[in-house]
């Protein structure tokens, strides 16, 4: 395939467990069995160059985790992820080298700063430990253009952390991912922290420095309006798996899936039209004991036997997937 | 005219004592809620709206104090008496939801127990009359095959299940006022609209007072009557909610509602509205106007004098560009 066609990312059937045991005494005394949680479950989906995709649900649906996954933060149980075309985890693969060109924005900037370093060194980090910077002085030009680029002043590299709001937090971890040059961000929830004015003032940064430096973006959040601002296209997950996968324009305007039909309208409704929420009954299922077939079943008005037992793919063509039975009979 | 109000602030001011000088966390504040309406507070961290909250309830983490301005509740002067009083009132006349439910159950107790506990501190009652009123109430907040859950633990409830047994027990004992500190904001978007509806029902059918104390702005819009907004301790603008949320009169305000992004407002790459810097912290509030270093409609007196709440429609703003509105 012609490289600049190639999606960045690009993620086949990927799985995560994570050993939720008792521990080993305890399972030999009460003769409890290993349990596994299965919070990624057959993800598929590709990121193209310079676009944002966006992963949207609940706590527990396993979006972060596949942030991680692709960052190599966790190893993968099952599956492949690709990036710019070659096997991460494939021997011989220089995977190292490859994650060179992406980076991670978390969520909290109270904790993803060290407090004893000065920003300018956390800024440099990076640069220092790719060898990104020939002198001392390229550094520290480097380092400036930086944080000019994110919006603070090059003599703020001279404070600690604690010298700075939620914001301008988020500001140096953006200005510290950018520093390794990356072509793919990760951003996992990176304005759930902060107060929305505040808010508003990250997103138009992220949205200036991709059209800027001609980014890719993975952004995960709970925040479907967020989402809807930022994301090209949105990916929603459920217990570990994607459910709808769509543009976000058409997502937006006509959800299929009926957990996003129900996401959408448990929005607070901030122009006071007066439509009353819908409130969903129940809750998501315990991801230890994820229900047979359909894992939204047991709260899903459409359900049926088919979608009690047999689990659903995601079909769909290229705009937009969704993994239901009820839209794929022509039920809904 | 409006009925006599349930609650009335007057004049509330918070301060906190420091080694560099005394800190002013809530400046000036006053309102007053009616049986049965929901009144919002929003600001965004460290506007001072929990404190607020905090001093209503009695609960000032020391060395914060009141100290000045007047709380009264159903006429009773309430910010001044004496730890042990202030307690009974707390629980019997106001009922207290927090953020986080993990942390206002205690993990060691069954979920019954606690109630039980509850109800028979405020009210007469035998310890049989005090369950049942427990499984009452747990049925009222939506928990389903409430004997069976009575006797669970919290560790055994979900997040939401779990708020909606804090709620059970804030109102217990059938508070005239119930202070609601972020009630939502630990829950998902789906188990938020149900603690919502819960809130809503509650005051309207049993008449109760809410101080619904939130950041979010939707919230709001779904559940309260009337909201305040608070900006660096004071008060912005306070007005019936559809007026302040479709014609924001403070500047302050204003760029809030725009910074909320809208499914479907704008297009992919438009910006949203953006309020430049961030609050002041409280050791550096400007003098004048406290918004007026971020203010895009400031002027010489927002500089100098600090505004009054003035009479704008059917709201109050605190801001000098309605000053010749009211002559």
């Amino acid at each position: 395939m012609h490289a600049a066609s190639r999606p960045l990312v690009h993620l086949t059937d990927v799985g995560r467990d994570f050993d939720v045991s008792k521990p080993w005494l305890n399972r030999l005394v009460e003769g409890a069995p290993r349990q596994l949680l299965r919070a990624v479950d057959g993800v598929s989906f590709d990121v193209k160059r310079g676009e944002t995709l966006a992963l949207v649900g609940e706590s527990g649906c396993g979006k972060s985790t596949v942030a991680r996954l692709i960052v190599g933060l966790y190893a993968l149980s099952r599956g492949r992820i690709e990036f710019d075309g070659i096997d991460l985890a494939a021997p011989g693969t220089d995977a190292p080298a490859l994650r060179r060109r992406m980076q991670m924005i978390f969520q909290d900037p109270y904790a993803s700063l060290n407090p004893r370093w000065r920003v300018r060194d956390i800024v440099a980090e990076p640069i220092r430990v790719l060898g990104l910077a020939a002198s001392p002085q390229a550094e520290r030009d480097r380092v400036a253009e930086l944080l000019r680029q994110v919006g603070l002043a090059p003599e703020d590299g001279e404070k600690y952390p604690h010298e700075f709001s939620g914001g301008q937090r988020q500001r140096i971890s953006i200005a510290r991912a950018l520093s390794g040059n990356p072509e793919f961000l990760v951003c996992d929830e990176p304005t759930s922290a902060l107060d929305v004015s505040v808010q508003a003032q990250i997103l138009n940064l992220m949205t200036e420095l991709q059209e800027r430096l001609g980014l890719t973006y993975l952004f995960i959040s709970h925040n479907l309006a967020v989402v809807s601002h930022i994301a090209d296209r949105v990916g929603v997950m459920y217990l570990g798996r994607v459910v709808e996968l769509a543009g976000a324009a058409e997502l937006f305007a006509a959800p299929r899936h009926p957990y996003t039909r129900m996401l959408m309208d448990a929005i607070p409704d901030l122009q006071m039209t007066g439509k009353a929420r819908t409130p969903v009954a129940g809750e998501v299922p315990n991801p230890l004991a994820p229900p047979a077939g359909c894992a939204f079943h047991p709260r899903c008005p459409h359900a049926n036997a088919r979608c009690r037992s047999e689990r659903p793919l995601l079909t769909g063509s290229g705009a937009a997937a969704v993994a239901c039975h009820a839209v794929e009979e022509r039920r809904l | 005219m409006s009925p006599a109000p349930l609650l009335e602030v007057r004049g509330l001011r918070v301060e906190f004592p420091t080694r560099r000088g005394t800190l002013v966390a809530v400046d000036d504040l006053s309102f007053a809620i009616a049986p049965g309406e929901v009144l919002g507070v929003v600001g965004e961290s460290g506007a001072g709206k929990s404190l607020t909250g905090m001093a209503i309830i009695g609960l000032l983490e020391p060395p914060g104090r009141i100290a000045a301005g007047e709380i009264r509740l159903e006429g009773e002067r309430i910010d001044q008496l004496p730890p042990e009083r202030m307690r009974r009132i707390r629980g019997r006349r106001i009922g207290a939801i927090f953020q986080d439910p993990l942390t206002s159950l205690n993990p060691l107790y069954t979920v019954g127990d606690q109630l039980v506990e509850t109800i028979l501190t405020h009210l007469e009652v035998d310890r049989d009359e005090a369950r049942d009123r427990a499984l009452k109430l747990l049925a009222e907040v939506g928990i389903t095959a409430p004997a069976a859950r009575i006797d669970h633990y919290p560790h055994q409830f979900s997040g939401g299940m779990r708020q909606r047994v804090v709620i059970a027990l804030a109102l217990c004992a059938e508070p005239s006022l119930i202070v609601a500190d972020e009630p939502t904001t630990a829950l998902d978007v789906s188990i938020q609209a149900q603690v919502i509806a819960l809130l809503k029902r509650l005051a309207r059918e049993h008449g109760t007072a809410v101080m619904l104390i939130t950041h979010d702005m939707g919230v709001i819009a779904e559940t309260a009557d009337r909201v305040a907004v608070m900006y660096a301790g004071r008060l912005a603008e306070l007005g019936p909610v559809r007026e302040v949320i479709h014609q924001p009169r403070h500047p302050y305000t204003a760029g809030l509602m725009g910074s909320i992004p809208k499914i479907g407002a704008l297009k992919r790459h438009d910006r949203l509205v953006q309020i430049d810097g961030a609050m002041p912290r409280l050791n550096a509030i400007p003098a004048g106007c406290a918004f007026n270093p971020r203010c895009p409609k400031r002027f010489e007196r927002c500089f100098a004098e600090r505004p009054e709440p003035l009479q704008v429609g059917n709201a109050l703003a605190s801001c000098w560009l309605y000053a010749d509105a009211r002559r």
